[in-house]
């Protein structure tokens, strides 16, 4: 067993003109918490999109858990162990909370092609849905429509149905966005926990969080990785403050 | 009990206890309006499970409604003028067995739509609309210029097909066996929604990329709910075709798959009974209307546009609203 569980090597993406990512190469190792910062528009979301599989890169590769999966598709690559949060929520919308966990659990185990067994009564992934729910503190709100839940409960269960697949590794694509300082200060309690289960890829703009959590940050800027390191060693690091930071925003 | 399935089977017992009142009082024609009333509503049962469910927009689904009832056709000419389809490599002889009918019928359309689905369903959005459309004109035209059997004329059928037991020329007795296999059907796909098939079909009609992010591949799920779909209304084609004894290239129209689809939409999309509604609302206005006026079609389209409009469940969301599962 290897250190290095996710390892991103060269990978390159372009829309037109615009160079979204040029030769972006970082791991994740088991038990951390990396922190992917970067501006707006960096290209961090297309960095996620190619680990996950829903975008094909133009050159690179992805290595995950001693394989290369640049080939799979994003299915193929969550049954293999990576699960994702969208930076802006995708869920089944007309579906009640539970359902949303139900199907995450469903796709983790497998065997999708059952057409006569009520799945909502399956006691296994019944169970595995309300222990992810009840993590993130939605289980009082599972019987309703995710169409109706706020905008943060929308977040929360972003975050349950990655845990009702029980992966290897999280990418997440800033969870804290839009939960305000109480949720997001919840939600870095909870990723903290979270670690020990399975690393996580993080990208964030809440740098408080990102401070309290990142055991390693990497700085992505216009599609260039320009720093990698611990985060003391980031915050000092003058290419950091003069392209992206700015000083005032160090906690 | 929910509004919903109180209503459904509302619905259910209408449709067995008119033609049952038909036949006390002797009135066979409307026993056979409440058969053809059944076997479209069984058609709208295959395609709402593509269309409704899958959210597979398909206006080719004439294809599987006419192999079924070419399948009764060509098994039944052969059997009636005893010859074999085909003597090589294996004898084939025709048959006038409705459950052997069934299953060529299924079997056939089944795989029509594994071919066409796989092929179409690389595509989405109109791309698919217009996909499944061209393979209807496909085999519209294909039936019209295939002289063995009927070209344009289409094929009669002398005497209607057997079933094990029952006496299908009595009207009441063909009413119960197609009324019997739409309630099948319809226990089969209130089963398959709440399944774990059913939710991830359903899920990625919704959105499809949280699907893939769980790990299945909405592909394979849509491609397995047409192949069901198609068969369910390939089914409904070979009844049809005993029904009237006929069969013609009519029945792979593209208005065929058009009025398929109008009874999904007026009786409510993805709603379990929104087809047998909508097939009723159809059958209705195409008698009482079609007897008035050959243009009783402006009414149909008007009771369509009101549903689009107003009812966005069809008539079924009308009646018991917005349906969600609480457990
Ligand atoms: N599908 C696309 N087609 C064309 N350009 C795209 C596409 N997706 C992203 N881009 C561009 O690529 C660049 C990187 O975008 P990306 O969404 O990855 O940034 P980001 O770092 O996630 O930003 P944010 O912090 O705002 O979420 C941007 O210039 C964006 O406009
Ligand atoms: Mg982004």
């Amino acid at each position: 067993m290897t250190e290095v569980l996710l390892d991103i090597r060269g990978i390159t993406k372009r829309f037109g003109a615009v160079t979204a990512c040029e030769e972006v190469s970082l791991t994740l190792r088991r038990g951390e918490i990396h922190a992917l910062i970067g501006p707006n528009g960096a290209g961090k979301s297309t960095l996620i999109g190619q680990i996950a599989g829903s975008l094909r890169p133009d050159a690179g590769s992805v290595w995950f858990d001693g394989h290369d999966v640049t080939a799979l598709d994003t299915a193929a690559r969550a049954r293999a162990g990576l699960a994702r949060t969208f930076q802006i929520s995708s869920l089944a919308m007309e579906m009640t909370v539970l359902q949303n966990a139900v199907l995450g659990a469903l796709g983790a185990r497998g065997r999708v092609m059952r057409f006569f067994r009520d799945v909502m009564r399956d006691s296994a992934l019944r169970a595995v849905a309300r222990e992810a729910l009840d993590r993130v503190g939605l289980w009082d709100v599972a019987a309703h429509r995710v169409g109706d839940l706020s905008h943060g409960q929308r977040r929360q269960l972003e975050v349950a149905v990655a845990l009702t697949q029980a992966p290897k590794a999280f990418l997440m694509d800033e969870p804290m966005a839009g939960l305000g300082a109480e949720g997001s200060a919840r939600m870095t309690r909870f990723l903290d926990g979270l670690r020990q289960h399975a690393p996580i890829l993080l990208v964030e703009h809440d740098m408080d969080a990102v401070f309290a959590l990142a055991d390693r940050v990497s700085v992505l800027v216009y599609g260039r990785v320009i720093a990698t390191g611990a985060p003391d060693a980031i915050r000092r690091d003058a290419r950091v403050r003069e392209a992206y930071l700015g000083d005032e925003a160090l906690p | 009990m929910r509004a919903e399935t109180l209503l459904n089977a509302c619905v259910l017992l209408a449709l067995a206890a008119v033609p049952l009142w038909a036949w006390v009082a002797d009135e066979p024609f409307t026993i056979t309006l409440a058969t053809r009333l059944a076997i479209l509503a069984l058609a709208g049962v295959g395609l709402n499970l593509a269309l409704g469910l899958g959210g597979l927009v398909s206006l080719g689904h004439a294809v599987f409604f006419g192999i079924g009832g070419y399948a009764m056709g060509v098994l039944a000419s052969h059997a009636q003028s005893y010859t074999p389809l085909t003597d090589w490599p294996v004898l084939i002889e025709g048959t006038k067995s409705m459950p052997v009918i069934w299953l060529v019928a299924m079997g056939a359309s089944g795989l029509a739509a594994l071919a066409i689905g796989a092929l179409s369903l690389r595509t989405s959005g109109v791309y698919f609309i217009m996909i499944t459309l061209a393979f209807g004109q496909m085999f519209y035209y294909f039936a019209i210029s295939w002289p063995a059997y009927g070209g344009e004329d289409g094929l009669s059928i002398y005497v209607r097909n057997g079933f094990p037991g029952l006496n299908t020329l009595d009207p009441i007795q063909f009413f119960a066996l197609c009324y019997a296999i739409l309630a099948l059907a319809l226990w089969a796909m209130a089963r398959l929604m709440r399944s774990a098939f059913g939710l991830a079909l359903v899920a990625a009609r919704q959105n499809a990329a949280r699907v893939e992010a769980v790990g299945i591949a909405p592909y394979r799920l849509r491609l397995v709910a047409f192949v069901l779909s198609g068969m369910i209304t390939g089914l409904a084609g070979a009844l049809f075709a005993d029904l009237n004894r006929f069969v013609s290239p009519v029945m792979f129209s593209w208005q065929t798959s058009g009025e398929i689809i109008v009874f999904v939409i007026l009786g409510g999309v993805a709603r379990l009974y929104g087809p047998v509604v909508g097939a009723a609302v159809f059958v209705l206005l195409e008698h009482f209307l079609g007897g008035l006026s050959e243009f009783w079609h402006i009414w149909l389209g008007a009771v369509l546009l009101g549903v689009v409009l107003f009812a966005r469940g069809g008539i079924i969301g009308l009646v018991v609203g917005r349906e969600v599962r609480r457990d």
